[in-house]
C-alpha cells in the first residue's frame, strides 16, 4: 500500500481486446469503470458508516424498479387511486410483496439517508474542499423528501388526504406567493383529482431527477476521494476499491438488505399506517394527523413555533443551516474525534433532532412545546454558536496525532 | 395489563348488568386480549376458521357490510379450488349491463367480480340502519381500533342496557362501541348459521370463525409473507456470514 495521493491510477492500464476493445476505444466506459471502481485508491481506514452511501445507491435502484411496476398498476384518480392500490396488494400476482418493498424501501432509504448525513456532520465531510459534494448531498436531501411526501399522498387514503391538506396550508402560509404556490400544487383550495395527478407525475419524475442527481454526487466525490474518520489527509494508506471495498460494501449490503427483509416479511405494520387503509374521506378529519416518522422532527419545529408562518420558516430553516455548515465551521481540523467541543454540539444535535421528532409525535402539546423550543434552540446552536466559535478554538490536533489536519 | 383490562371489563360489565345506578359509565369498555393464531411474526391463520367465517360473513354480515376490494377470486387464498370459487360466485347477482329497454339488470358474478355492499348507494345504507352506514370490511380487522379481538368482543357481548341508561332509538347495547351502544342489531346468536362441515355453530365458535375470515381479509397474505420470509431471512444470514468471511479474508493483508 504505497501513499498515494492519485486517487485514478494510470499506471496500471488495461489494454481491452475484440469487442470490448473495439467500443472501449470509441468510448472508454470500460477504462472509466476500471478507473473510478475497480484500481480507484480509498483510504484504507474507513469505518463501517462509509458503507451507507452504496446502500443508499442501492435501495435507489430498488425503490425505481418496484416504483416503475407499481406505476403500471396505479390510477391516479381521487375516485380509483385507492381501489387501484388495493388491487395491487390483492390481485395483482406478487402486488403485495413489490409494494410492501416499496413502502419499507422508502422509510429505510431515510433513515439510511440521516446516517450518511450525520457521519458527514461528525466527521466534517462538508469542508473544503468536498463543499460541492455536501451541497449536491443535501440538494438530494430535499429531492428525497419531496418524493416521498408525494409518494405518500398517492394511496389516496385518510392520512394520505390529511396529510396533502397540512402541507398544502402550511405552503399557503407563505405571505405573496404563498397561495399560488398552493393552487400550483394543488390545483384547488382542498386536495383533488388535480392535486393526485400532479403529485404523481411529481414522485414518478423526481424519482428518477434523484438518479440523475446521484450521479453529479459521485463524479463529484471522485474528484476530492472519500475523506476518513481521522480526517487527516491525505490518508496515511490507501487500497484500491476493489476487492477491499467491494468486499466491504457486499457485506455492510446484505446485513442491511437482512434487516430490510426482516421488515417486509415480518414487521410491515411498523412502517404501515392502518389509518390510510381507509379511503380517503374529505368529510371526516382524522382524530390524529401525523407525518412519517422521517418528517417529524420539521413537524415538531413547525409546531414548536406560535406563528404558522414563523414555523415554516424555522423550520425550512434547520435544512437550510445544513447548507452553511462549510462556511459556519472553517476549522482546519476536520474529524469530530479531535475537537471535545465540535463533538459535544454535535451530540447535542442528534439528542436535539431525535427529541423534536418526539414533540412531533405530541403535536407540541403541553410541556411538549417547551422542551421542542429547547431542542429547537439547540439544533440552531450548533450552527450559529457551536461551528463559528470552536472554529477558532480547535485548530489543531492533539499532541501525538501524525499528520496536517 | 391484558390482565387487567379484562378485569375491569368485567366488572364494568357485571356493574352494568347489576344495575348500580351511581355512574353508568358511556367510554367504551377496555377489549379484553384474546389469542389467535396469526398474531405474532410467525402466525398463521387456522384456514378451517377462515372457511367458516366467510360461511358466516356470507350469510349474516353480507346483509349489512360489503367487502369490496375482495373479490370472489380471491377466496382462493382461505383454501377454495377453482370451482367452489365459481361456484360460490355464481350464486350472488350483481349489476349487469342495461337491457334492451334501458332498464338496470343482474347477471350472477364471476371470480373477478367484488363483494359489493349490499346497499346501492350511502343515502340507502343509512335509511335502513338508523342513520349510520355499515363501514366496509376489506381491512376492518386493521382499522379497527383495538383490531380482531375487540371485533370478536363486541359480537358477543350484546346484551340488555344497564338501568338508567338512555339507549337511542334502533340501537342495541354493547359495552365495546363507543358511547356504549351501536347501530348494529346483534348479528350473531347461538345457531345463527348452519357449518358445512358439522362444527357446532355456538354463538363463541360463529364470533371467532369470522372474526379470523375478517383478518384474512384485513391481511390477505400474512401466512405467505411469513413462509416466505423465513426462508429469505436465513438465505441472507448464511450470505453474510460468506460475505463477512470474504471481508475478512481480502483485508487480512491490510495493517
Ligand atoms: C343489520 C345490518 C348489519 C348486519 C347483519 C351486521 N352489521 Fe355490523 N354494523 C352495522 C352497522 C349499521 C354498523 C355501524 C354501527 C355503529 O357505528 O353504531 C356496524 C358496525 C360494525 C362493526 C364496527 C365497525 C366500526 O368501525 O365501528 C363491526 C366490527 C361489525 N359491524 C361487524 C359485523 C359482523 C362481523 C357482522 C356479521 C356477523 C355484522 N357486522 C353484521 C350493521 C350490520
Ligand atoms: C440519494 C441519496 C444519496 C446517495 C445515493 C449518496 C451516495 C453516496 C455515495 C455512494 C458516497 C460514497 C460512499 C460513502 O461515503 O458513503 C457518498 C459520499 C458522500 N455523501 Fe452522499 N449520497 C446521498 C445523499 C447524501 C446526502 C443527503 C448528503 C448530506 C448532505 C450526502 C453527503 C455526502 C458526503 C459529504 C460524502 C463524502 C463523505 C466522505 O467521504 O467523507 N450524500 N454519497
Amino acid at each position: 500500500m504505497a501513499k498515494n495521493t492519485d486517487l485514478h491510477e494510470t499506471r496500471q492500464t488495461v489494454t481491452y481486446t475484440g469487442v470490448a476493445g473495439w467500443i472501449d476505444r470509441r468510448l472508454p466506459v470500460l477504462t472509466g469503470f476500471r478507473a473510478e471502481y475497480i484500481t480507484y485508491r480509498m483510504p484504507a481506514n474507513l469505518n463501517w458508516l462509509w458503507n451507507f452511501g452504496a446502500i443508499l445507491t442501492v435501495v435507489l435502484m430498488v425503490m425505481l424498479a418496484t416504483g416503475l411496476f407499481l406505476a403500471i398498476h396505479y390510477t391516479p384518480s381521487a375516485a380509483d387511486a385507492f381501489a387501484s392500490v388495493e388491487a395491487i396488494d390483492r390481485q395483482v400476482p406478487s402486488g403485495w410483496l413489490l409494494r410492501s418493498i416499496h413502502m419499507t424501501g422508502a422509510s429505510l432509504f431515510m433513515a439510511a439517508l440521516y446516517i450518511h448525513l450525520f457521519r458527514g456532520l461528525y466527521y466534517g465531510s462538508y469542508k473544503q474542499p468536498r463543499e460541492l459534494l455536501w451541497i449536491t448531498g443535501l440538494v438530494l436531501l430535499c429531492m428525497v423528501m419531496l418524493t416521498a411526501f408525494a409518494g405518500y399522498v398517492l394511496p389516496w387514503g385518510q392520512m394520505s388526504y390529511w396529510g396533502a391538506d397540512v402541507v398544502g396550508k402550511a405552503v399557503g402560509a407563505v405571505p405573496g406567493i404563498g397561495g399560488w404556490l398552493e393552487h400550483f400544487l394543488q390545483g384547488g383550495d382542498a386536495p383533488g383529482d388535480v392535486s393526485l395527478h400532479r403529485l404523481f407525475i411529481l414522485h414518478f419524475f423526481m424519482a428518477f431527477a434523484v438518479l440523475g442527481v446521484v450521479v453529479v454526487h459521485v463524479a463529484v466525490l471522485h474528484v476530492a476521494g472519500s475523506g476518513n474518520p481521522k480526517g487527516i489527509e491525505p490518508p496515511a494508506a490507501t487500497v484500491p476499491f476493489h476487492p477491499y471495498y467491494s468486499a466491504k460494501d457486499a457485506a455492510g449490503l446484505v446485513l442491511f438488505i437482512t434487516v430490510f427483509a426482516v421488515l417486509v416479511f415480518f414487521f410491515p405494520a411498523i412502517v404501515a399506517e392502518p389509518e390510510n387503509y381507509r379511503p380517503a374521506n374529505p368529510m371526516h378529519t382524522p382524530a390524529d394527523i401525523e407525518p412519517e416518522w422521517y418528517f417529524l422532527p420539521f413537524y415538531g419545529i413547525l409546531q414548536s413555533v406560535p406563528s404558522k408562518f414563523g414555523g415554516l420558516v424555522v423550520s425550512v430553516g434547520a435544512i437550510g443551516l445544513l447548507f452553511l455548515a462549510p462556511w459556519l465551521d472553517t476549522s482546519p481540523v476536520r474529524s469530530a474525534r479531535y475537537r471535545p467541543v465540535y463533538r459535544l454540539g454535535i451530540v447535542g444535535l442528534v439528542v436535539a433532532f431525535v427529541t423534536l421528532g418526539l414533540v412531533g409525535r405530541h403535536h407540541a402539546e403541553g410541556i411538549w412545546m417547551i422542551v421542542g423550543r429547547i431542542a429547537t434552540l439547540v439544533y440552531y446552536g450548533h450552527f450559529l454558536l457551536v461551528m463559528p466559535w470552536s472554529t477558532r478554538r480547535e485548530r489543531t490536533l492533539p499532541a501525538g496525532v501524525e499528520g496536517t489536519p | 395489563m391484558s390482565r387487567l383490562h379484562g378485569l375491569a371489563a368485567a366488572l364494568a360489565v357485571l356493574g352494568g348488568v347489576s344495575g348500580v345506578r351511581a355512574e353508568v359509565p358511556t367510554t367504551r369498555a377496555p377489549t379484553p386480549a384474546h389469542v389467535w393464531s396469526f398474531d405474532g411474526p410467525m402466525g398463521r391463520f387456522d384456514m378451517a376458521s377462515v372457511q367458516r367465517g366467510y360461511a358466516v360473513y356470507n350469510q349474516v354480515c353480507s346483509a349489512c357490510h360489503g367487502m369490496a376490494a375482495v373479490t370472489y377470486g380471491d377466496l382462493a387464498g382461505i383454501g377454495l379450488n377453482e370451482a367452489q370459487v365459481r361456484q360460490i360466485a355464481a350464486s350472488h347477482k350483481v349489476p349487469g349491463p342495461l337491457d334492451d329497454d334501458g332498464h338496470p339488470t343482474r347477471r350472477p358474478a364471476t371470480p373477478n367480480d367484488h363483494l359489493l355492499s349490499p346497499f346501492p348507494n350511502p343515502q340507502a345504507a343509512m335509511r335502513a340502519n338508523s342513520g349510520v352506514v355499515p363501514p366496509d370490511q376489506s381491512r376492518l380487522a386493521m382499522v379497527f381500533p383495538g383490531g380482531p379481538s375487540r371485533i370478536y368482543a363486541l359480537l358477543t357481548s350484546y346484551g340488555p342496557a344497564p338501568a338508567g341508561m338512555t339507549i337511542a332509538p334502533g340501537h342495541a347495547y354493547n359495552p365495546y362501541f363507543d358511547g356504549r351502544q351501536t347501530a348494529m342489531p346483534q348479528p350473531l346468536r347461538d345457531h345463527q348459521v348452519t357449518y358445512a362441515d358439522g362444527t357446532d355453530a355456538t354463538l363463541a365458535r360463529e364470533a371467532e370463525d369470522v372474526t379470523n375470515f375478517l383478518a384474512w381479509a384485513a391481511w390477505p397474505h400474512l401466512a405467505e409473507r411469513h413462509r416466505i420470509g423465513a426462508r429469505i431471512v436465513l438465505y441472507l444470514v448464511f450470505l453474510f456470514v460468506l460475505t463477512i468471511l470474504l471481508k475478512r479474508k481480502v483485508w487480512s493483508h491490510v495493517h
